[in-house]
C-alpha cells in the first residue's frame, strides 16, 4: 500500500508490504520502481518500509534543499514515527548514502545494516574518481556502466504515462540537488563510519562500474566487522537485476546473526 | 536601434577536429589549441571591436568556457581592454554566467570597476549561461535559478549601496561585510540585462524592467517579448523597444552575392555552437520539468531552438544561409537586403531596440570582417538609428 504521511514538516510518501521483521529500503537514485520485484520479494519475509526520499515521487524537497543530511534526519524521525524496533536498514546506491549518514548519527532502532553498492564516501586520492561521473555519459554508456545486461536496463521512455515521466524528472533533478558537488559523496562520511555498531552486510554487484567492488573493499574496511559479499552477473543495481540472490544474501546474513 | 557589434573570439582552426570528434566544448582537449595562432587572433579580434567605435557601433563582450568556438573567457577582463582603446560605444557585458560565480560581490566589484574606468558606458548582462557552462564551472543545476536569483539581487545591492557594509547570509552566499569600492560611475547601477529564450525569462525580466535578450530565432523572439509586454502592462507600464534586444549574424556586401558570402562565413557560429558531446547538453535542471517530458516522449531527441517561420525546427549544423535568413537567424545581402530583413523581423516581434549583431564569426577573416562592420556602419547603421526609438514609460504617468 502507498501512502503519504507528514513527518517533520514536510510530505514523505512511501509504500508499505508485508508482515514480520521491520525493514526499511531506500532506493537508488533511480527512484524506488515498487513494482519491481525485490519489494514483493522481500514483503514475503519482512515489513517493508519503502520511502520516496524528498524530491522523488510525491515526496517533497525538505525546504527546497538538496541536503542530505536532512533526509538522515528525516528518516530516524521515520523510524521514530513508526516505533520500529530490531529493524533492518537496507539502502542501495544513493539510499546507501543516505543509510550511513542515518546510521553514523544512530543505530538505536535498527538491527542489521545492508548496504548495497553505496555511493556517499571518498576513498581514492583527489584526482581518481571512486564514483563514475554519471552526468558526462550518454543513456548508453550510463546503461554500460551500471548494469551487468545493459538491456535489462532499458526503458522505453516514450510508452510511459506523462505522469511517470514527470516522477522520472523530477527524480533526475533531485539526484543532482543531492549529489552535485562534491560527486555523490561527503568526504566527511568516511572519518563516521566507525559508529556504526550493527551488523552490516555489503552486498556489491560484480560489473557495476559504477562503484566497482574495489570501493566496496574501502567500505568494508572502514565498518567493524563488515561482510562484503559479490553478486555475479549483476552491475550497480543487484536488487533489480538478481532479485532472488538479492533477497537471498540478505535474508541469510539477517536470519543467521539474529 | 542602437547595434551592437559582437564576436565570440573564436579559434576555428580546431572546429574541424571538434566536428570529428562530435563536441567542440567541453571534451575537445586543449592540445587542439595553437597559443601562438590563438596569439594573433585574440589581437586581431580586440582590434575589431576597436574599430566600431570609429565607426558609430556599440560593442558587447560575451564569454563561454571550455570550448573553441569562443575564447572569451572573461568579460570584464576583454571589456577592460576594450573601455581603453574606446571612447564612444557603450559596452555591454552580456554577460556574467552569475549562477556559475562562486562569488557575486567579485562580480559586483568588476562591473562597477569596469563603469568607471569607462567613464559610464556599461551595461550590465547578468546571465543565466548555457547547458553546456555547468560542466567546466562544475555548478549544480538542480537549483540554478535558485541560485542566480540570489546572485542577481545581492550584485544589484552591493553595487547600488552607499552606506555600506550591510550584511547577507541567504541560502547560497555569505558575507559579513559588504561595501565595493569603486562604487559604479551609473547611478544607481548600470542598465541591467537577462538573455534567455523562454516565456518565463521574458515575464521574469519584465519584473525587474530589465532589457531582456534573445537569440536567432525569431520563433523564440515573439512570444518571449509579448509575455514581458503583457506583465510590463500589469504591473502598470508600457514596455518599449529599449527594453528588447535581438542577436543574429550580419553579412552586408556591396552586391547581395557578397553579404550572402561573408553572412555564410560568420554563420558557421550557427552551425557549430550546438555540437557538443550529447551528456553536457541537457543536465537536470536545467530545463524545465514539461520541456524534459516532451523530450523523454520524443525518446530523448532534443530539437533545436531555431526554427523557421511555420515553427518547424531548422537543423542548425548543416543549414544553409538562405534557411538562415527564413528562420530569422542572418541578416545576408546588400544594405538595403539587410535592413529589409531587420525591420521586417522587428516589425513581426513588436519592435526591438538594440541588434546585437554577430558581425564576425569563425572563418570571416580580418579584412571581410573590416568590411562588414564599415559598410554596415555607413549604409544600414544610419537608417536603423531612426527605428523604434519609443522609451518605456509608466502608464500611471500618462
Amino acid at each position: 500500500m502507498t501512502r503519504t504521511m507528514s513527518l517533520a514538516g514536510t510530505t514523505l510518501e512511501l509504500v508499505e508490504r508485508g508482515q514480520g521483521r521491520p525493514l526499511l529500503f531506500l532506493h537508488p537514485g533511480e527512484g524506488l520502481a515498487p513494482e519491481k520485484p525485490w519489494l514483493e520479494l522481500l514483503s514475503r519475509r519482512y515489513r517493508v518500509i519503502a520511502p520516496s526520499h524528498p524530491g522523488y515521487g510525491n515526496s517533497a524537497l525538505i525546504d527546497g534543499s538538496g541536503s542530505v543530511d536532512d533526509v538522515a534526519y528525516l528518516y530516524l524521525d521515520l523510524a521514530a514515527e513508526l516505533r520500529l524496533q530490531n529493524a533492518v536498514l537496507v539502502g542501495a546506491c544513493f539510499g546507501g548514502w543516505i543509510a550511513a549518514e542515518m546510521m553514523v548519527r544512530s543505530t538505536a532502532r535498527f538491527s542489521h545494516l545492508v548496504l548495497v553498492d553505496p555511493l556517499g564516501i571518498k576513498i581514492g586520492g583527489r584526482e581518481e574518481r571512486d564514483i563514475a561521473d554519471m552526468h558526462a555519459l550518454t543513456r548508453a554508456e550510463y546503461l554500460k556502466l551500471a548494469w551487468a545486461d545493459p538491456a535489462k536496463g532499458d526503458v522505453d521512455f516514450a510508452k510511459l504515462p506523462e505522469s511517470d515521466l514527470g516522477a522520472i524528472v523530477r527524480g533526475r533533478e533531485a539526484f543532482a540537488l543531492y549529489g552535485w558537488k562534491p560527486y555523490m559523496h561527503n568526504p566527511r562520511l568516511k572519518r563516521w563510519l566507525h559508529r556504526i555498531d550493527l551488523p552490516t552486510l555489503l552486498l556489491w554487484g560484480a560489473q557495476d562500474r559504477i562503484v566497482t567492488p574495489a570501493y566496496g573493499e574501502g567500505w568494508r574496511q572502514a565498518i567493524a566487522g563488515a561482510r562484503l559479499e559479490i553478486i555475479p552477473q549483476a552491475g550497480h543495481f543487484p536488487h533489480w537485476e538478481q532479485p532472488e540472490a538479492f533477497v537471498e544474501r540478505l535474508s541469510g546474513f539477517v536470519d543467521k546473526s539474529g | 536601434m542602437r547595434v551592437w557589434y559582437f564576436s565570440e573570439m573564436a579559434y576555428h582552426p580546431a572546429w574541424e577536429e571538434g566536428l570529428k570528434r562530435g563536441s567542440l566544448r567541453v571534451v575537445l582537449p586543449n592540445r587542439n589549441y595553437d597559443p601562438k595562432i590563438g596569439h594573433q587572433l585574440l589581437n586581431r579580434y580586440l582590434d575589431e571591436f576597436a574599430l566600431c567605435d570609429e565607426v558609430g557601433l556599440d560593442i558587447m563582450v560575451n564569454e563561454h568556457h571550455s570550448t573553441s568556438t569562443c575564447l572569451t573567457v572573461s568579460v570584464p577582463m576583454a571589456l577592460a581592454i576594450i573601455a581603453r582603446e574606446t571612447k564612444r560605444s557603450r559596452l555591454l557585458s552580456l554577460g556574467t554566467p552569475i549562477a556559475n560565480r562562486p562569488d557575486p560581490v567579485r562580480v559586483a566589484e568588476e562591473m562597477a570597476w569596469l563603469d568607471v574606468l569607462s567613464g559610464g558606458r556599461l551595461e550590465m548582462g547578468l546571465v543565466k549561461g548555457a547547458p553546456y557552462e555547468i560542466a567546466p564551472a562544475n555548478s549544480n543545476p538542480a537549483n540554478l535559478m535558485r541560485r542566480y536569483w540570489e546572485a542577481h539581487d545581492l550584485i544589484l545591492k552591493a553595487m547600488s549601496t552607499r552606506d555600506g557594509p550591510f550584511n547577507w547570509e541567504g541560502e547560497f552566499f555569505h558575507y559579513r561585510n559588504v561595501n565595493i569600492w569603486p562604487r559604479p560611475y551609473q547611478q544607481p547601477t548600470p542598465p541591467v540585462w537577462m538573455t534567455g529564450l523562454s516565456t518565463e525569462t521574458g515575464r521574469m525580466a519584465a519584473e525587474h524592467g530589465h532589457v531582456v535578450g534573445t537569440l536567432l530565432s525569431l520563433s523564440a523572439a515573439g512570444p518571449m517579448f509579448a509575455a514581458y509586454r503583457k506583465r510590463a502592462q500589469e504591473l502598470g507600464w508600457t514596455a518599449g523597444p529599449d527594453r528588447f534586444a535581438y542577436a543574429a549574424v550580419v553579412g552586408v556586401g556591396a552586391t547581395r552575392e557578397d553579404g550572402l558570402r561573408r553572412a555564410n562565413l560568420a554563420a558557421d557560429y550557427v552551425r557549430t555552437s550546438p555540437v557538443v558531446a550529447e551528456a553536457f547538453t541537457n543536465p537536470p535542471g536545467y530545463n524545465s520539468l514539461a520541456a524534459n517530458v516532451a523530450m523523454l516522449k520524443a525518446g530523448g531527441k532534443r530539437g533545436g531552438f531555431v526554427r523557421d517561420r511555420h515553427g518547424n525546427p531548422v537543423e542548425q549544423t548543416t543549414a544553409s544561409i538562405e534557411q538562415l535568413i527564413e528562420s530569422g537567424t542572418c541578416f545576408a545581402g546588400t544594405p538595403d537586403d539587410v535592413y529589409d530583413q531587420i525591420k521586417a523581423l522587428s516589425d513581426s516581434v513588436g519592435g526591438f531596440g538594440h541588434l546585437l549583431m554577430f558581425g564576425q564569426g569563425g572563418f570571416l577573416d580580418h579584412q571581410d570582417t573590416v568590411t562588414n562592420i564599415t559598410l554596415f556602419a555607413k549604409e544600414v547603421l544610419p537608417r536603423l538609428r531612426e527605428l523604434n526609438l519609443e522609451p518605456h514609460k509608466a502608464v500611471a504617468a500618462e
